[in-house]
């Protein structure tokens, strides 16, 4: 039995996706400018993230795994994301209307969000976790991202009224803010065994 | 057959300095000058031939599924370069990761597809990808050339020492994440400076 606390522990911020991992880097600097925008897109990420983990994995250990085709991977993977995301967007707009808008253009943009592709080809091919650890990590994955979108938001909206040197102003100051952000995470390497 | 397709790729319209775009392996694999060689390569092969591919089928491809269409011909050709490099050179594999997959969902390579390849002849796409190969490499060879420099001291590409170690205390810092977006500010804040995007 593997320790599922350790390992949502050491996903949220030993190996946070975003700051030690380097996955889904161009929404985080992308959208981290206003804080709105941040807790949909953090909310979006995590909830696709743990679907994902959890259907990727049941299509790889019975589908792919049974006829020696785990080569096909990526491409399996990606398709699986990508319709499932576009299920999601429809179930939504059906449902509730009010709740589509708000995600708007979030949910598509996930599909190439190189987060998930990731934490699903962690779950099956560097990690090989369990079942109910891949959901685990899925899940903490989403609220690692959530957690560092959120706080470079809080951050960048106050950089905004800020004198900076104009040729800093913008992102080469976020990219600055993340490297500062990254090496305090630093601080958690270690935390769990 | 314009060449400036190609020449934007490189300084105007950098791919990666100055659209900032394909974040994730710029900063993820450039710890070491080798790395990002074997990434440059195995990137150079997947947005050529997908893009060409593309906008080959450009009239077959129906506009409602195009992104998915694009998609999975890119994880296709990443497939292959994934198994190339697998048997040609288990080391780069091992180094490389979960980065060398994830090409796949790299922004330049769907980005060249549905901006470029899925409207333009062919012989433009190719000069417009290799252009954008140009770029993204040149980029990536500069932030690992300064994060191994700096946080280990010295170059050393396959085995043969390029610069000796020319500091007694290496900052580490520079190969861990950190480094990566402190380098990767720093020459955003340069290319701003220069007036060149």
């Amino acid at each position: 039995m593997e320790n599922l606390l350790g390992i949502a522990v050491a996903a949220i911020f030993i190996n946070n996706i975003v700051l030690t991992k380097f996955l889904g880097l161009c929404s985080f600097f992308g959208l981290s400018t206003r804080l709105k925008t941040s807790v949909m897109m953090g909310m979006a990420v995590t909830f696709v993230a743990t679907c994902s983990s959890l259907i990727t994995w049941l299509v790889y250990q019975y589908l792919l795994v049974p006829f020696h085709i785990e080569y096909m991977r990526i491409v399996a993977f990606i398709l699986v994301i990508a319709s499932f995301v576009q299920l999601v967007e429809i179930t939504i707009r059906k449902l509730s209307p009010p709740l589509y808008r708000a995600f708007g253009i979030y949910l598509p943009l996930i599909t190439v969000n190189c987060a998930i592709l990731g934490v699903t080809l962690i779950n099956v091919d560097v990690e090989r976790y369990s079942f109910a650890a891949s959901v685990v990590n899925g899940f903490a994955t989403g609220l690692g991202y959530t957690l560092a979108i959120l706080m470079m938001a809080g951050m960048r909206e106050r950089l905004q009224i800020c004198e900076a040197p104009s040729s800093f102003r913008g992102l080469p100051l976020a990219f600055i803010t993340a490297a500062l952000l990254a090496l305090a995470f630093q601080g958690f390497g270690g935390m769990v065994e | 057959m314009k060449l400036q397709e190609f020449t934007k790729g490189i300084l105007r319209k950098n791919p990666v300095l100055g659209l900032v775009l394909g974040l994730c392996p710029t900063l993820a694999i450039t710890t070491r000058v080798e790395n990002a060689l074997g990434m440059s390569l195995a990137f150079t092969f997947v947005i050529v031939l997908s893009n060409l591919l593309i906008s080959l089928l450009k009239r077959f491809i129906p506009r409602d599924v195009r992104i998915p269409t694009f998609i999975v011909i890119i994880a296709s050709f990443v497939t292959i370069v994934e198994m190339l490099i697998h048997g040609y050179s288990p080391s780069l594999y091992e180094q490389l990761g979960i980065f060398l997959p994830l090409i796949t969902v790299n922004c330049i390579v769907l980005g060249r597809a549905e901006a470029f390849a899925s409207k333009r002849p062919v012989s433009e796409t190719l000069l417009d990808t290799l252009g954008m190969s140009v770029g993204f490499s040149l980029s990536i060879l500069v932030i690992s050339f300064l994060r191994e420099l700096f946080g280990t001291g010295k170059i050393v590409v396959f085995g043969h020492q390029v610069i000796p170690g020319i500091l007694s205390s290496p900052a580490v810092g520079m190969i861990l994440p950190p480094g990566a977006f402190l380098v990767m500010g720093i020459l955003l804040a340069l290319m701003k400076k220069a007036r060149v995007v």
